[in-house]
């Protein structure tokens, strides 16, 4: 069973983001004046300020940057810096996953979690 | 233009209590500030700036404010970086004063969260949806135990450190409280205890978290004419740095806290050095916390925390850097989930001589306080303090 999650608001700022992913895909906006990648989603990227992002799909493939797993949670899980191959690094939910056998550098692929009363969202699993 | 030397510190109360289900938190707020203008000899009618943050019932200032009745204000600031804040605080006071927009500057926090039965740490609580990251991090449950374990699992590893290595902070704390009265936790702990203790956010165990109280603190900071006719000794401040950092975009790096900018800024403006510190409160939510912080503020090389701690560096008597005598966070108070305002009070103390006599560092003349607020691993406050008894 998966771990009951607060549902996400969507903002209309992401509205694009948030619509992709209902649809199965994870976007990732990358920043056409200065050719930067950047995460969380925003209206002005992140690095140079100009409004002119495009919104890339994920490979949907990336690696563990750190996690920690909490053992004592009415519900144990397991959250985690990922880095994808589109370079930035994402908060998330490692889930389908032995938490003793992860490891820092372990690739993970996406999955998609239904969430009661919000959007799915993006979680990773060992690939 | 700089602070150094145009303000002291001339008041600092912590709180005894570190249960109140029987008191307010403005009551525990206005209780700590009589407690600090007592201990500087002032009166209520002396102060003319006030600052707080969001530990504070109402709008920024305002209401503590009307509730203590401080009918000479002229300056105000609730500036909120989480438990770093206080220290900051210090930094904006002395600024107001360098500038003549004020004389007397009381600072105040105070909080029930043991009386109100928070689960600090461990509980996931829904965020609001107006805060730009709430829609992209909420669902994770990103609670700030496990948002500071990440930042220990990344330390161990780049640089091979251990949970050993980390529990030597809280046995060094343990030294320090057993000599302190009103801590929480008063029992020495050793290495085994800690690492023994039920695991709450892998790689940190429960004795790698600070306590949770309530409670408070106050400090007075004036100007130097001001310092100077009363009858407390002399603790001037010298520099001070203030830093925040984040997720920089999506280029996330948990290997740095913002005590890199805010240490430089203290350090360049004091013109001290780490060598030249006596006596350092570091602020110890968790046991990384510090680790972090030593190694971004230059009292060890990047990666050699965990070696530092172990080598017992942080006990007073025993080490180079005496740190958190009174017992810090991780034993004796950790007052409305935000320590940093006992940061400074442990130090004054020890720049007065007036620590614990088995925890007082000999000849304490210079002394560091820094607080890191909000989360280390997501996005935190960094704030610096460089003080020194004259
Ligand atoms: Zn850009």
């Amino acid at each position: 069973m998966a771990r009951k999650m607060f549902p996400s608001v969507p903002s209309a700022e992401n509205a694009a983001f948030w619509a992709a992913a209902e649809a199965g895909t994870l976007m990732v906006p990358k920043c056409k004046s200065c050719g930067k990648s950047h995460w969380y989603p925003r209206a002005l990227c992140p690095h140079c300020f100009s409004d002119d992002i495009e919104l890339i799909p994920s490979k949907g493939t990336g690696t563990i940057y750190s996690w920690s797993h909490m053992p004592r949670a009415p519900e144990p899980y397991t959250i985690a810096y990922v880095t994808l191959a589109e370079g930035v690094t994402v908060l998330t939910n490692i889930v389908d996953c032995d938490p003793k056998a992860l490891k820092i550098g372990q690739a993970v692929k996406l999955a998609w979690q239904k969430v009661e009363g919000g959007p799915q969202v993006w979680v990773y699993t060992p690939a | 233009m700089s602070i150094k030397g145009k303000a002291y510190i001339v008041g600092a109360y912590e709180h005894p209590t570190r249960k109140a289900p029987d008191k307010s938190v403005a009551q525990l707020h206005a209780e700590c500030a009589a407690g600090a203008l007592k201990d500087a000899g002032l009166t209520k009618d002396d102060i003319d700036g006030y600052i707080c943050a969001g530990d504070a019932p109402g709008m920024g200032p305002i209401n503590m404010i009307d509730y203590m009745n401080l009918t000479k204000i002229r300056f105000m600031d609730s500036t909120d970086v989480g438990g770093s804040s206080y220290l900051l605080h210090v930094a904006h006071a002395a600024q107001a004063i360098a500038l003549g927009r004020a004389s007397v500057v009381l600072i105040t926090l105070a909080g029930r969260p043991r009386s109100e039965g928070q689960a600090t740490g461990t509980a996931p609580r829904a965020g609001n949806p107006l805060v730009p990251d709430t829609q992209f991090e909420q669902q994770y449950a990103a609670v700030t135990g496990n948002g500071y374990a990440m930042v220990a699992a990344r330390h161990m590893y780049e640089y091979g450190t251990t949970s050993e290595q980390l529990a030597w902070i809280k046995v060094a704390a343990s030294h320090h409280a057993q000599y302190n009265e009103h801590a929480m936790l008063r029992d020495v702990v050793t290495v085994e205890d800690v690492v023994n203790s039920p695991m709450v956010a892998t790689p940190l165990h429960r004795l790698d978290c600070c306590v949770i109280s309530d409670g408070g603190g106050a400090l007075i900071v004036t100007s130097p004419e001001i310092a100077k006719s009363l009858k407390r000794p002399l603790v001037k401040v010298i520099g001070a740095g203030e830093s925040p950092k984040g997720q920089l975009g999506g280029m996330v790096d948990l290997t740095y806290s913002g005590a890199v900018r805010s240490g430089a800024a203290a350090w360049a403006e004091s013109g001290v050095k780490p060598a030249d510190i006596k006596y350092a409160s570091i602020y110890d939510s968790f046991t990384i916390t510090v680790l972090m912080q030593l190694e971004d503020l230059g009292f060890c090389a990047r990666g050699q925390g965990g070696k530092f701690v172990s080598d017992g560096n942080l006990i007073s008597g025993v080490g180079k850097l005496p740190f958190n005598t009174d017992g810090g966070g991780l034993c004796n108070n950790h007052p409305a989930n935000r320590g940093g305002i006992t940061k400074v009070i442990e130090a004054v103390r020890q720049l007065r001589g007036e620590a614990h006599p088995k925890v007082q560092v000999p000849n304490c003349d210079i002394a560091l306080a820094h607080g890191t607020g909000g989360m280390l691993g997501t996005r935190h406050g960094s704030a610096t303090l460089i003080m020194e008894r004259e």
